[in-house]
């Protein structure tokens, strides 16, 4: 795989189009809504979007309205890999055939975490497998949060959610976020990669890696939602920031499956201690409010040791090691 | 019954959407608004990179940042964000 | 335009679809192994393996992603064709709703087959009748030659610009998919002008013109939006018009085809068969009526004045048409293979017996639920159900109105 050359200034992108616009009716300071419009300010022309029921589909489409300006369809929740393997496959045929009139049409599939980990995930192993060429963009809100902030395969350890509340003698979610990205490398696709709405030039350029790349491309972008994790809109990036500073989200990519870490997150690798406490990121979301309670406190080390453990792990495979 | 609401043989089949959102306004959602200080801003276009609503524009022509109200939503990410300080989220009406 | 050349090839009912589908210029198959549909599926691939096709195909992970890349390939313009039965049409029930709510015209081939549990991989109609409401036209061919014939039709009827709804073409598991036929075949050429290239209606979009009905990034749409109580009944209304529409175009298509094919089933709607004057009748679909023909047949050697109705489309339902086939039919036995537990009997039953609630005369009307899990439908049971009729004819009495025709006691 070649990797892109592009390096998009601020003032490029600025300047480009709008392809999901204004009027959606995402909450104030979604951040799956950042997401979107920053991938799609990284298409390189003709592109058709597919998007997974959830709620960048809602918010974006509400009838007679929509906010996308580039072809776009819905058709259920779990099953927006396999609309991308018909649109391409559909492209394909009609090439061969002579009944296209661009030489190239890029295709994007976006879904939430409930959509990928959890429901979506057969069509997205499937679809992988097939080799398909499309880009599958993961906008992770962390829960079910269209149908009213369920747990997911995402939801992390601890979370408060209504179908994983904290009470009196459960602390939230017990199990652990299910690594969905490695299991994406382990599918052996030209390229995964993990991005932050608080890096947008990194997730641009990534975006556009995996436009470029031939066959399927994975990104999994980090998108806190104040809804779902209860916090004030203002903090959106920050907290998307504060993902990649305490490690639990790190920024890496893998090109044919060599896992690269990207320098937002390496600087933690070579400068540990800037790596920050996963406590205070838990402090500024109410979804954790409960673990700072005496009987739940533990449950804070246990979150800390588990990022700990897979930031190594991840230091490994990027063949680092933190020095500490 | 709505007398606005098209009946079933005027609208496209298959709920193909004839409205681009941008003529739907959510400017009124919001409580607080951005107000943004052109001296401080230094104008390195963080700003309209993060807005969730596209509420941020830059003018070409002026070489300006402008805030768009009638989208807006007041979520105060900009301010949060902005290095410089320049952008300061008021009360609507307030100011 | 005289009828064209065509040879015969011994063939089965699977294969007449496969064929169907390489001379029909479809653009994208996308489709999930089950038997006694496999044969399809397995043929398609040999195509493309072999190169006699420009098609694409995609071999998905399950019969979901199956519809679903079939329903975004024609979304995005393309021919597309599926085949599935039992378990596989089951598991597409989601999409088969969002196809045909998206109006998508993709043609699927359905070899009927029981449902689990028990699991049984034999022939009845409890897979795609319980799909009747999901807005797919259905057609039930009777023999491999009318599955080959139903499956080309199929692509220009789903077509239609006033149409624009998926087909399913249903055959009879094992009986039509797996067993040898002579199958009249018409040239490649015939068929690709009969089908021709697809077009695309104009449809408003949200940049305040009309464009073309499909994802084009020339013109972008948005498809599958969010669609809440102001106007998601609009769109159902919408969809039940095509469904009115149907019936002419698919008389229309059918008599289109008979004039290259030299063949007709009936008006392509119902097949009437020695009607005009019997006293009893049965009603049913699929491969059945070509026994029971030859019980009618043998009925009228004796002087009974015996007919059959044989419904070639379940969806939409020739209401009209039905009516007058069974206009002067005093006992009326209706045949369903599957059955609506807890209700009152099959859905071919349901349906005919209220819609004779407005007609002048009401004939005796009774329903037998028949050949579940491939259950053997010999000469001897049909003729026994003509004899129940003629005891009714006689005694103008009904005993039971629902019966099991062939279960043991
Ligand atoms: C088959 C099916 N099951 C359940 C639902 C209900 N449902 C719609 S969206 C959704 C959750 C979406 O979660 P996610 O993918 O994380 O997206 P988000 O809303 O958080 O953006 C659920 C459960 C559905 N539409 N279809
Ligand atoms: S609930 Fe969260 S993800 Fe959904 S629109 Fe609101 S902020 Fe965005
Ligand atoms: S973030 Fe602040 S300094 Fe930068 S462009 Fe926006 S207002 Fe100006
Ligand atoms: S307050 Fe929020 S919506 Fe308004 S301009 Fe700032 S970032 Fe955009
Ligand atoms: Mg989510």
């Amino acid at each position: 795989m070649t990797t892109t050359s592009w390096k998009p200034t601020a003032k490029e992108i600025v300047e480009k189009a709008e392809l999901f616009t204004s009027g959606h009716r995402a909450c104030a300071g979604c951040g799956p809504a950042i997401a979107l419009r920053q991938v799609m300010k990284a298409t390189r022309g003709p592109t058709i979007v597919t998007n997974a029921t959830g709620c960048m589909e809602v918010v974006s489409t509400i009838y007679p309205y929509t906010a996308w300006k580039v072809p776009w369809i819905h058709t259920a929740f779990e099953n927006v890999a396999a609309n991308a393997s018909g649109i391409e496959a559909a492209l394909k045929a009609m090439k061969r055939k002579g009944r296209l009139a661009h030489e190239n049409i890029d295709v994007i599939a976006f879904a939430g975490d409930g959509g990928t980990f959890d429901i979506g995930i057969q069509a997205l192993s499937g679809a992988v497998e097939r080799g398909h060429d499309f880009l599958y963009v993961l906008y992770d809100n962390e829960a079910y949060m269209n149908t009213g902030i369920q747990r997911s395969g995402s939801t992390p350890h601890g979370a408060s959610t209504t179908t994983s509340p904290a009470g009196r003698v459960i602390p939230g979610k017990l199990q652990y976020k299910k690594p969905i990205a490695d299991i994406m490398v382990a599918h052996e696709i030209p390229y995964v990669a993990t991005a932050s709405i608080a890096y947008w030039q990194d997730l641009l350029v990534k975006a556009r890696r995996g436009l470029e790349t031939e066959g399927p491309a994975f990104m999994h972008i980090f998108t806190p939602c104040p809804r779902g994790w209860r916090y004030d809109t203002s903090k959106t990036i920050e907290i998307a920031r504060l993902g990649v500073e305490t490690c639990i989200f790190p920024l890496w990519e893998t090109i044919d499956g060599e896992y690269n870490l990207s320098p937002q997150s390496k600087i933690f690798a070579l400068k540990p201690e800037r790596k920050k406490k996963i406590s205070g990121y838990l402090k500024m979301q109410r979804r954790f409010k409960h673990l700072f309670r005496p009987k739940f406190k533990h449950v804070i080390d246990e979150i800390q040791h588990r990022v700990d453990e897979r930031w190594n792990r991840l230091l490994k495979r990027c063949n680092m090691t933190q020095s500490d | 019954m709505n007398k606005t609401l098209k009946g079933w043989k005027d609208i496209p089949i298959a709920g193909v959407c004839w409205k681009p959102a941008t003529q739907y306004l959510t400017g009124d959602w919001k409580t607080f608004k951005p107000i943004h200080d052109a001296e401080k801003c230094t104008k390195c276009l963080l700003c309209p990179m993060i807005c969730p609503d596209s509420a941020i524009k830059w003018n070409q022509t002026n070489e300006e940042i402008e805030f768009d109200y009638d989208f807006c939503k007041g979520c105060g990410i900009c301010a949060n964000e902005c290095p410089a300080d320049a952008i300061k989220m008021v009360r609507e009406g307030g100011e | 335009m005289a009828v064209a050349q065509q040879k015969t090839l011994a063939m089965n009912g699977d294969e007449a679809v496969a064929l169907a589908v390489k001379q029909s210029d479809v653009d994208v198959v996308a489709a999930y192994p089950i038997t006694p549909q496999t044969i399809i599926v397995e043929r398609l691939s040999e195509y493309v393996a072999n190169g006699e096709v420009e098609t694409e195909f995609v071999c998905t992970e399950s019969e979901h992603s199956a519809l679903t890349a079939c329903l975004a390939a024609s979304a995005t313009g393309a021919r597309t064709f599926t085949a599935s039965a039992s378990a596989g049409l089951a598991l597409m029930h989601e999409i088969l709703y969002v196809t045909s709510g998206c109006r998508a015209p993709v043609v699927m081939a359905i070899a009927n087959r029981a449902l689990s549990a028990p699991i049984n991989i034999h022939c009845d109609h409890s897979d795609s009748m319980v799909e009747r409401d999901s807005c797919w036209i259905q057609i039930y061919a009777e023999n491999s030659q009318e599955t080959y014939d139903s499956m080309i039709q199929s692509f220009r009827i789903a077509e239609h610009l006033q149409v624009l709804l998926p087909v399913m073409v249903c055959l009879d598991a094992f009986v039509l998919s797996h067993t040898l036929e002579n199958v009249q075949i018409l040239a490649d050429e015939t068929v690709r002008k009969f089908v021709g290239v697809r077009q695309f209606p104009l449809v408003m979009g949200h940049e305040g013109k009309e464009v073309p009905f499909k994802l084009d990034p020339n013109n972008p749409i948005t498809m599958g939006p969010l669609d809440l109580h102001d106007y998601y009944f609009e769109h159902k209304r919408q969809q039940e018009e095509a469904m009115k529409i149907a019936p002419r175009i698919i008389k229309e298509i059918h008599e289109e085809f008979s004039r290259i094919s030299g063949r007709k089933y009936g008006n392509g709607l119902i097949e009437a068969y020695r009607l005009e004057d019997a006293d009893i009748a049965t009603v049913c679909v699929g491969s059945t009526a070509g026994t029971t023909k030859t019980v009618v047949d043998h009925l009228r050697t004796k002087g009974t004045k015996a007919g059959l109705l044989r419904l070639r489309t379940f969806r939409p339902l020739p209401l009209t048409e039905i009516m007058g086939a069974l206009e002067n039919v005093k006992a009326l036995a209706i045949m369903d293979r599957s059955n609506s537990f807890g209700g009152s009997g099959g859905p071919i039953y349901h349906e005919i017996r209220h819609s004779m609630y407005d007609a002048p005369t009401h004939p005796h009307i009774v329903n037998y639920i028949y050949g579940l899990g491939g259950r053997d439908m010999p000469p001897t049971t049909i003729l026994n159900i003509y004899k129940d009729l003629q005891e009714i004819l006689q005694t103008k009495k009904v005993k039971r109105d629902v019966q099991f025709a062939g279960v043991r006691q």
